[in-house]
């Protein structure tokens, strides 16, 4: 028989939060594949039982400092389905601008900082700098104009303090946005650059075979490119109110990682994120986005999760024509915020995160306690795919030398761009770690 | 890829969100510069290739909530020549310290099906209750013109400055009406470690605490005006003062004692 092999990385690089990967294999096949995750637990899921309702978007913004709008904004979502509160057109629209602000700011980290390095071959992108100076300089600031829209929406982009349940603590009045616009309109040009740039890069060759092909879920919505609301659709059919997430989606303890893996009870593995939001509402991008995407002959499927970077790019131009779109025609809304008086109820939301669907649901007492909390985060959902992705591109990689081997095999992981910090349900493991500190 | 002249930086994390260590990454216009005058020798959020130590200056981010965590705090304070925490999680705990008030099973049952496989302590506890700190940034998340100020105070040799005054006073340079005196919405500001410009109050709302206390808070007068003026009651008091800075003892100390005040309210 032939030896086996391992692959082991102990820290995850350039990726949110502490993750691990053991893959042991041999020329037969590919015998276990484990993404374990040693972020430590931070228990948001306890200890915001007994916290007062309001307080639920600064305190889960706190769960991941990569995405804290998305945080807030699904915790805003299920409060307010809990109190029966609908925002205003004009209120659901500057959600959607500071969102915009966030999938750009996210986005854009990790095409630039995070993954164009491994495609180009570098360590990191302060590395890459030294040979592409113009290439990090763009995506610098194609970052820093989602930055300036999440600040001026939110004060701040990391943890934001403006948003609130109901709405906003404060309304921008149209001049305060207008100042925006300029900077917005030459990111956007930039932001079609990356599109190009990023549609150029040599990416490997993968597709699942057709019996075993991705279940891609995301919201889906009539009118929107899906942000903060819609049903939740999957390429298989699936087509339910946000509601009745509990009853087809599970999450299971699993020994190694005790990140909970979410499943489909249905069916078992789906996979969230850009590539599933682009694969089941292309037609509600814009026409600039999909004139671009044509013009670069990309498809409006795409099966291949190392292509996630063009996707990613895609959604950031989407996001700019759809930020200006919003601020030319943004009407300040009457009230901040829309007024209620608790009372004893349960809510839910999801909406997507730039890494992908993102669940919360709530109870909360008559005075406004929460007495439940559930979230499920994007990654804890794309878990299982992406062991089933190392699973079934490991026999197609054996020939490369071991090392390129193994920066494959993290290159697919950064696919998904993971956020292991999302830790509402993340644990310790006993792992080797030997040399871990300053290797 | 080391440069023997240029100092080495590290950035280290513990039980945290990432956000601070965002803030650098998030310096769009000044990383590059920092890059040249810095060696960005372990950073596994950024970079693939870490460089090994010992290194000038770490920046640690997050709280210690493991066995293996302690252990791993005092090996990077060993390999660091000055060590700055960065953060709420780091310098009081975080969020995640919530668990010292509580207990902490029954947190861990709530969240997963076998708990009996989790390992981790009942304490969330700040860097400096582990090993020796020769800087806190204070914030939840930092703010980034201060971290670049922390940072080119090591590398020019001179104390950093950071002002340890409430928040309150950068509410008064930002020519703010005061939310408290003019709406009776409650604030935190008056013992509230300044750092982000008073955004709350610019924002129409009360200051939450996320920086922490101030140098010398007095906790005691703001629980008292908190009660009396604007009618909070002993819970809201509480919950205000244990949230992302809960450990930090001047926090911790204030709640405690609200807790057990059986007085007048
Ligand atoms: S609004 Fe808050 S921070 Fe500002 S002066 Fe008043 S009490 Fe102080
Ligand atoms: S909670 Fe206080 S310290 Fe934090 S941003 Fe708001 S005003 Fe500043």
């Amino acid at each position: 028989m032939a030896k086996s092999k391992t692959i082991k990385v102990d820290y995850l690089a350039r990726v949110e939060g502490e993750g691990a990967l053991y893959i042991r294999y041999d020329d037969g096949g590919v015998h276990d594949v484990k993404l374990k995750i040693f972020e430590p637990p931070r228990f948001f899921e306890g200890f915001m039982r007994g916290r007062d309702y309001l307080e639920a978007p600064d305190i889960t913004a706190r769960i991941c400092g990569i995405c804290p709008v998305a945080y807030q904004m699904s915790a805003l979502h299920a409060m307010e389905d809990a109190l029966g509160l609908v925002p205003t057109p004009e209120l659901s629209a500057l959600r959607r601008l500071i969102y915009c602000g966030e999938w750009i700011e996210s986005h854009t980290l990790h095409i630039y900082m995070l993954h164009a390095p491994d495609f180009l071959g570098y360590p990191s992108a302060v590395a890459m700098a030294k040979d592409h100076p113009k290439i990090v300089q763009v995506g610098l600031q194609i970052k820093k104009a989602g930055n300036a829209i999440v600040k001026l929406l939110g004060g701040r982009e990391i943890h934001p303090i403006n948003v609130r349940v109901g709405g906003f603590y404060r309304v921008p009045a149209a001049s305060e946005l207008k100042p925006l616009r300029e900077q917005l309109l030459q990111a956007r040009d930039m932001a079609a650059e990356t599109v190009r740039w990023a549609a150029s890069l040599p990416f490997p060759k993968f597709e699942r075979s057709a019996e075993d092909q991705y279940e891609f879920v995301a919201l889906s919505h009539s009118q929107e490119y899906p942000m903060n609301k819609g049903r939740i659709a999957s390429t298989r059919g699936l087509d339910i109110p946000v509601s009745e997430y509990d009853s087809h989606f599970r999450e299971e303890h699993v020994e190694y990682t005790n990140a909970l893996h979410s499943v489909l009870v249905e069916r078992g593995a789906y996979f969230v994120g850009p590539m599933a939001r682009y694969n089941l509402n292309y037609d509600r991008l814009s026409p600039l986005v999909r004139q671009t995407a044509e013009d670069i002959g990309f498809p409006p499927f795409c099966a291949n999760p190392f292509q996630s970077i063009v996707v990613r790019s895609l959604e950031v131009l989407y996001a700019f024509d759809e930020a200006l779109r919003i601020i030319d025609g943004y009407q300040q809304p009457q009230e901040p915020y829309l007024n209620t008086e608790p009372r004893a109820s349960t809510g839910c939301a999801a909406t997507e995160a730039p890494r992908g669907l993102l669940y919360h649901r709530y109870s909360i007492d008559e005075r406004g306690k929460i007495t439940d909390a559930k979230i499920v985060p994007p990654t804890s959902q794309n878990q299982k795919t992406i062991e089933d992705d190392l699973r079934h591109m490991l026999p197609k990689f054996l020939h490369l030398p071991e090392d390129k081997l193994q920066a494959q095999c993290e290159q697919a992981i950064r696919n998904y761009d993971p956020c292991i910090s999302c830790s509402t349900h993340f644990l310790q493991l006993h792992l080797e770690r030997s040399g871990r500190v300053g290797q | 890829m080391g440069n023997a002249t240029r100092p080495k930086l590290a950035v280290w994390k513990f039980a945290s969100c990432d956000g601070c260590q965002l803030s650098l990454l998030d310096c769009e216009d000044e990383l590059l510069q920092l890059a040249d005058k810095m060696d960005i020798a372990y950073f596994m959020e950024a970079s693939s290739q870490p460089v090994e130590g010992p290194y000038d200056l770490s920046l640690v981010e997050g709280s210690i909530t493991t066995a293996e965590d302690e252990r791993r705090i005092r090996e990077v304070r060993a390999q660091s020549r000055a060590l700055v925490t960065i953060g709420a999680c780091a310098t009081a705990g975080g969020i995640q310290a919530l668990r010292n008030f509580a207990d902490v099973e029954e947190f861990t049952s709530i969240v997963y099906a076998h708990p009996e496989t989790i390992a981790t302590l009942k304490t969330s506890t700040p860097i400096s209750a582990h090993v020796p700190v020769d800087f806190e940034l204070q914030g939840c998340p930092i703010n980034k013109r201060q971290l670049l100020e922390v940072i080119s105070a090591f590398l020019y040799r001179r104390p950093p400055q950071v002002p340890p005054h409430s928040v309150c006073i950068e509410c008064k340079i930002r020519g703010n009406v005061c939310v408290w005196v003019a709406h009776g919405t409650p604030c935190m500001g008056p013992v509230t470690h300044a750092g982000c410009g008073a955004l709350c109050p610019t924002y129409n709302r009360g200051c939450y605490a996320c920086y922490g206390p101030k140098e010398n808070p007095n906790t005691e007068s703001l629980c008292h005006w908190w009660k009396t003026e604007l009618g909070a009651d002993k819970a809201t008091v509480v919950e205000n003062l244990r949230n992302f800075n809960a450990a930090a003892p001047a926090f911790e100390t204030a709640s405690r004692r609200e807790e057990q005040d059986n007085g007048e309210k």
